[in-house]
């Protein structure tokens, strides 16, 4: 089941120096959202920029009707967005993809969000929490001001830790590293991971010399986000996740809009 | 919400007033409008947005022998009104296409037109010869015309000879309509129309994606995996009209016109050109429902100026 069609803007805010909260009154969406998933939204009516944009889902609140979405101005198409106003129309299907499933039996979850990877996190915090999973949740940005969303956070009781590139901030470097001194003492047995490759890299690597299996979510170029022509793939081990190296032919793609964008941690090949 | 009464007539206004019926070389189409390879997977993707049984007929993703695992990423990338794509020919095979997705397709009352792709000619012939002995295939559109795939594809279409020659080897092991999916990157559309109407295609289909590519200035290196892609969406549209109109005038098979094609409008200028049919591809992506939108837009203007018969539009600009 799947939403194709006009939601109405009630709130679009500029909450950092390029991030926009939008709230979306869209009741036969939202109704079918789960934390992971994703909106494909058409940002201009005309032919420019003519694809749509996957953004994923930031918040969901069944009671209203609404889903929010935290995006960084990038580009043209999500410059049109921070245009919108309150009472604007705008053109979305979804909820779209695999989101984020919380497995049986954990009790300590590690929460990891770089840059705007921490959009999606929000409504996986909410599930956390609900389960009564414990929960510490790292963010990593380029300086201070790029750290979004700290304090929603930890108004919802969660411990939060930040890594900024500059050291503006809390630790400075990657958020790799934070979690390389976080997990020791933590001791999650298991993470949740959003963020640019390089970093889900580092924490696939990190997590596995732990023995910490996760889940991760994937962004890449989309085209019609219905897993039908192919475009947002990434490399997926076959085999049941068995070392083998790609040039060996050992992966095939698979694709993020349908397939994902949430996959095993184990079972995606990153490239540099 | 729409009345079910106001539907029905709109039905019988639709099937009464006016006739979308078209033959495109053997295959019997309800209305002029179906999708372009690639861009509707095998038909289930776009299930949730498009009502299948009302399409003319759906063409399914490009499948070959093998199963190919498709170039690496990125592999779209947006343009000006358009979009670059090197996705590869990922698929599944024919044999998992038959077993796993024909299947499906078979519950819908419509035609099932399947996109073949090859590396040599061996491979076309026996790709033609599993799906002409499948249940639920109505007709085979040969892609001689792919830009991104290494061997085969486009290097068939563009060479006069070869193009002819593929098409030959499939009519040869097939008694299915034979659509001929041409390349836009020739010198002359005309010469290989004729080409391969002589060597016992049914039906021409254009046109397939034009070669281009993108440059990321940040890392000064190609933007797309496979460096060069197929452009596809409006902006390649005049192009794609230009050349149905050359082709269809020189040649007498029936044509299916596609290229940028984003609305009824959009696809009433490749009909008046000399389009028999239409694909829609790009269009998909923007507007999941284009198809369904177009049929009716068609219909509307068919009303809208008394034209009572599809057929009598094609190539009505140069007739």
């Amino acid at each position: 089941m799947s939403f194709s069609g006009l939601g109405e803007v009630v709130m679009n805010t500029k909450v950092g120096p390029e991030h926009f909260l939008m709230r979306v009154y869209v009741p036969q969406l939202t109704k079918l959202a789960k934390p992971g998933r994703f909106v494909h939204i058409r940002c201009s009516s005309g032919m420019d920029p003519l694809l749509r944009r996957p953004i994923s889902l930031h918040g969901i609140d069944y009671g209203k009707g609404t889903i929010s979405l935290l995006y960084q101005v990038v580009g043209t198409g999500t410059r049109m967005l921070a245009e919108m106003s309150p009472g604007d129309g705008i053109d979305l299907m979804g909820p779209l993809g695999n989101g984020f499933t919380i497995p049986d039996g954990i009790n300590k979850a590690l929460v990891v969000g770089g840059g705007i990877g921490v959009a999606p996190l929000f409504p996986l915090v909410q599930s956390l929490k609900h389960y009564g999973i414990e929960q510490t949740v790292l963010l990593g940005a380029r300086s201070a001001a790029f750290v979004i969303g700290r304090e929603q956070l930890e108004s919802l009781g969660v411990k939060v830790k930040i890594a900024t590139d500059d050291g503006s901030f809390g630790y400075q470097g990657f958020v790799t590293g934070l979690a390389e001194d976080v997990i020791p003492a933590a001791k999650p047995d298991y993470f949740f991971a959003c963020g640019p490759y390089p970093m889900l890299k580092g924490l696939i690597s990190l997590t596995k010399g732990f023995g910490l299996s996760g889940q991760v979510s994937l962004e890449e170029y989309m085209g019609c986000g219905v897993g039908a022509c192919l475009a947002c793939v990434c490399k997926n081990r076959t085999g049941g996740g068995t070392e083998q190296p790609a040039s060996a032919g050992g992966f095939e793609y698979k694709k993020v809009c349908t397939d994902g964008p949430v996959f095993e941690a184990s079972e995606v090949i990153l490239d540099d | 919400m729409t009345n079910p009464a106001d539907n029905l007539t709109d039905r019988q206004a639709g099937s009464q007033g006016v006739n979308l019926s078209v033959n495109l070389g053997g295959l019997q189409m309800k209305n002029p409008v179906t999708t372009a390879s690639g861009t509707f997977g095998f038909g289930p993707e776009y299930a949730p947005y498009v009502d299948l049984n009302r399409l003319g007929a759906i063409t399914v993703k490009g499948t070959t022998l093998e199963p190919r695992k498709g170039n690496p990423t990125p592999r779209i990338a947006e343009t000006p009104a358009g979009i670059l794509n090197c996705i590869g020919l990922q698929n599944p095979g024919v044999d998992h296409f038959i077993r796993e997705d024909l299947p499906y397709l078979r519950n819908y009352d419509t035609p099932v037109i399947v996109n073949i792709a090859g590396n040599s000619l061996d491979d076309y012939a026996e790709v033609t010869r599993r799906l002409s002995g499948a249940q639920g295939v109505s007709a085979l559109e040969v892609n001689i015309s792919c830009p991104n795939v290494k061997q085969g594809g486009m290097v068939f279409g563009t060479d006069c000879m070869m193009a002819a020659e593929v098409i030959r080897v499939v009519r040869e092991n097939t008694t299915l309509p034979l659509i001929a999916k041409l390349s836009p990157n020739v010198t002359d559309i005309v010469e290989i129309a004729g080409r391969v109407a002589e060597a016992g295609a049914d039906a021409l289909a254009l046109i397939n994606t034009l070669l281009g590519m993108k440059i990321d200035i940040r890392s000064r290196k190609p933007f797309l995996g496979n460096i060069m892609g197929g452009l596809s969406g409006p902006a390649i549209r005049p192009v794609a009209v230009r050349m149905v109109w050359q082709a269809a005038q020189a040649v007498r098979l029936p044509i299916l016109g596609m290229g940028g094609i984003m609305n009824a409008e959009d696809a009433i200028e490749f009909i008046l050109a000399g389009a028999t049919a239409v694909a829609v591809g790009t269009a998909n992506f923007v507007n999941p429902a284009a198809t369904m939108d177009i049929i009716t837009g068609i219909q509307q203007y068919m009303r809208d100026n008394g034209i009572t018969d599809i057929n009598d539009l094609v190539g009505a600009a140069w007739k």
